[in-house]
């Protein structure tokens, strides 16, 4: 191993297959069209056809054999088209819960990131289009094959949440509570890269506007006021990835899982995986918000995308609850509850 | 992506960790923050004599990006005063890639043995953030120049051995393309020294030039190629060396304090904690980017400010945030009784505002990346 920030000839490949295949297939209209549910059956359907169901379990689960890394590739990709479809969410019980039905994508899977209170489970991303849930009931992590109910609340990011019974259904016990761990930080790795997908293509989006966009007889882009609003960006989105894809390097088991706050070191796959997922997230909600205020007035009208983008980066982060407790909980890894 | 250290790099890094912990001693820290010097003759002359100062200097091929910034990030999260080193390697870097063969061999064994600093006379009374635009003149006259002006924020000329001078030697032509520079003994007749105090516990200092005389092995890089000089010498600094993790000391004084007094139990604080703790994380992954670009061969201009940019903001942050948390005793300042963190809550709440000022302001940087990164058009 050596220090190295770039993509593998393999990564590239990925980037490009996905970034190809989401630019194409779901363009901002397919997301519109997909609210207020936020599911595009079709949609899923082609991404199934990408292999993307079981492309990042182990090989001898039958699965695709890519890494946590990799799919963080896929996972940007979605973000930046805030793509109807469940990849995060799927890849993450698939990978929890090898079964061939999630594996070669015949069922859905999602996970429930809070555990049941009385054998429910609250607002759980997808949880009104997927088959499988997996989270935490009592002292166990459990998986149970349902009906999806296919209805959503009216909700800010229009994703398809529902609350779920962790009882009822086909019910299979996984593992120790403890084990739940390792998995709410995948998700939480490829949520934040859904997130640094959606921050990067609304600072896309709006860069582009305000070059065409002129008052006062310029491109409203040339106003420092403007610039200056979009400057500190890059260096916040590129931070964010770099962090995620750091968090999907620490999953493996070769490395040290160290947390060193005195020299600034963290290699712990817990504590990096949460620290990406909140920093995408404020990155998220920062850069949305920035977009969607230099288009003036049309930024806040339907027809344009950026106030879809703005709504996901509230969304997608705030079904883990409040960021908060999770800063809390970091602090705590880090430092010890004293 | 691949986090992992070269083995060569971790061995690098833990012999400056031995160092550091050999000569960065509390009473040190205490004598520089006590005289506003910000450098230590014990530690550079232990880095010499290992041959890391030698090793560290940018593009002379022995060390390499990624070491140089172990160094200074390695410093800088032990509180090590580095500023005067940073400036020695990096002028000595560009005497090494502009600078004359007699030059070379004249000026870097001084700096890279640990014996002599250099400071910089680049901003003038009235010119910070333009600075292609300074007056102090350097005039023709036979084989030697003449130079008559007045610098301000010379930071360490009252202690190094080498200046390195922007002037301008052609009024006539456009801005950038009439400046020279040159490097010379602080000892030459004529430079007068001022200091300048701050209102942390840093001194700078104005200097001023009168009939300043030397001959052209004073010049560093071409006549009228002073702002080359300078670009190579911006290039070589940005983001790597140094200044982008400051806030890691900080927040060890903090927890070591908060957890002693019972604060660090209170939720409102560890968010405080967590967040300072991401933000210098992404501070040094940016950091290690632009060292990486560098490594690989890049010139790591643009990912450099955007590390200066969100390190040094974040910095300010996260001493704000924790000296709100901190309350009274954050107020107090080093060695009085009670006080927060040993005075560093009120020592970097003093401090952090000059990060975002020197080494091109927030403004500057953001200039810079809207224009060259973003592609915005130019508003000046
Ligand atoms: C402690 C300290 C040590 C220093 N050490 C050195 C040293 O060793 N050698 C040296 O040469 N210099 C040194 N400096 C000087 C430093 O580089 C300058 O302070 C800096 O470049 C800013 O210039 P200025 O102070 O003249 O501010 P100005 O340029 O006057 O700026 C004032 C304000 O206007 C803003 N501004 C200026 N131009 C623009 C623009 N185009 N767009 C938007 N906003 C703008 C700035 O961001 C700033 O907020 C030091 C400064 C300090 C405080």
């Amino acid at each position: 191993m050596a220090f190295d920030l770039g993509f593998t000839a393999d990564q590239t490949t990925i980037a490009d297959l996905f970034n190809g295949f989401f630019t194409n297939e779901s363009p901002a209209e397919v997301a519109r069209a997909a609210e207020p549910l936020g599911f595009n059956a079709n949609l899923w359907q082609k991404a199934l056809g990408l292999g993307v169901a079981g492309m990042a379990v182990p090989e001898q689960h039958g699965g695709g054999g890519a890494s946590l890394s990799d799919a963080v590739i896929v996972a940007e990709a979605v973000g930046a088209s805030i793509a109807p479809i469940p990849v995060v969410e799927h890849i993450v019980a698939a990978r929890a819960h090898p079964i061939t039905d999630l594996v070669e994508g015949n069922v859905i899977g999602t996970v429930a990131l809070t555990p049941a209170v009385d054998g429910t489970w609250s607002y759980v991303p997808a949880g009104a289009i997927a088959d499988i849930v997996i989270g935490v009931d009592g002292n166990e992590v459990v998986a149970v094959r349902s009906s999806a109910p296919g209805v959503a609340p009216r909700n800010h990011a229009c994703q398809p949440l529902a609350h779920r019974s962790s009882r009822h259904g086909d019910r299979t016990v996984l593992g120790n509570v403890s084990s739940f761990e390792r998995i709410v930080a995948e998700w939480n790795t490829l949520t934040a890269a859904a997130l640094v997908g959606i921050a990067q293509r609304s600072l896309d989006i709006v860069v582009q506007y305000v070059k065409e966009r002129h008052q006062f007889g310029v491109p409203v882009g040339s106003f420092q006021a403007v610039q200056h609003g979009l400057a500190d960006l890059p260096g916040l989105i590129d931070g964010s990835r770099i962090l995620t894809h750091k968090a999907a390097w620490a999953s493996q088991p070769e490395v040290a899982q160290v947390v060193e706050p005195e020299f600034n070191e963290y290699t712990d796959f817990k504590v990096v995986s949460s620290m990406a997922f909140l920093f995408a997230g404020e990155t998220a909600v920062h850069a949305t918000d920035r977009s969607l205020h230099f288009h003036g007035g049309y930024g806040f009208s339907e027809e344009y995308d950026i106030q879809m983008y703005y709504r996901r980066a509230r969304g997608w982060r705030l079904i883990a609850g409040d960021p908060r407790n999770e800063y809390v909980a970091l602090a705590d890894k880090m430092f010890g509850d004293n | 992506m691949d986090f992992a250290l070269s083995p060569d790099a971790v061995a690098y890094r833990n012999l400056v960790r031995t160092i550091i912990a050999d000569t960065v001693t509390n009473e040190a820290i205490d004598e520089i923050h006590r005289t506003g010097t910000f450098d230590l003759p014990a530690l550079n002359f232990a880095l010499a004599k290992h041959g890391l100062l030698e090793r560290a200097v940018p593009g002379m091929g022995k060390g390499d990006p990624i070491e140089l910034w172990i160094l200074f990030n390695e410093l800088e999260k032990a509180g090590a005063p580095y500023d005067g080193i940073a400036v020695s390697l990096m002028i000595a870097g560009v005497v090494n890639a502009v600078g004359t063969e007699e030059q070379k061999q004249r000026i870097i064994p001084s700096i890279v043995t640990g014996e002599a600093g250099v400071c910089m006379g680049y901003s003038e009374p009235d010119y910070g953030s333009d600075v292609a635009s300074i007056v102090t003149r350097a005039v023709r006259d036979g084989d030697s120049w003449i130079i008559n002006g007045a610098k301000m924020w010379t930071t360490m000329a009252h202690v190094a051995k080498w200046l390195i001078l922007l002037t301008r030697t052609d009024p006539d032509l456009p801005k950038h393309r009439g400046l020279t520079m040159f490097i010379l003994p602080m000892d030459t007749p004529g430079i007068t020294v001022k200091p300048v105090h701050t209102m942390a516990s840093e001194h700078t200092n104005a200097t001023w030039y009168d009939d300043v005389t030397v001959g052209d092995e004073a010049v560093l890089g071409e006549v009228n190629g002073g702002w080359r000089t300078m670009t190579v010498a911006l290039a070589f600094e940005r983001g790597v060396m140094g200044g982008t993790n400051q806030g890691v000391p900080l927040l060890t004084h903090f927890t070591k304090w908060a957890q002693h007094v019972g604060l660090a139990q209170d939720p409102a604080v560890k968010v405080e904690m967590a967040k300072a703790a991401i933000d210098m994380h992404v501070s040094t992954l940016l950091t290690q980017r632009a060292a990486w670009i560098a490594a690989s061969g890049g010139l790591p201009g643009l990912e450099g400010s955007m590390a200066k940019l969100f390190a040094t903001e974040a910095y300010q942050r996260e001493a704000r945030a924790l000296q709100h948390v901190a309350a009274q005793p954050g107020l107090l300042g080093f060695h009085e009784d009670g006080a927060a963190a040993e005075g560093f809550i009120d020592y970097d709440a003093r401090h952090s505002p000059v990060t975002t000022i020197y080494g091109g302001t927030s403004e500057i940087q953001r200039n810079n990346i809207a224009e060259r990164h973003l592609g915005l058009p130019r508003n000046r």
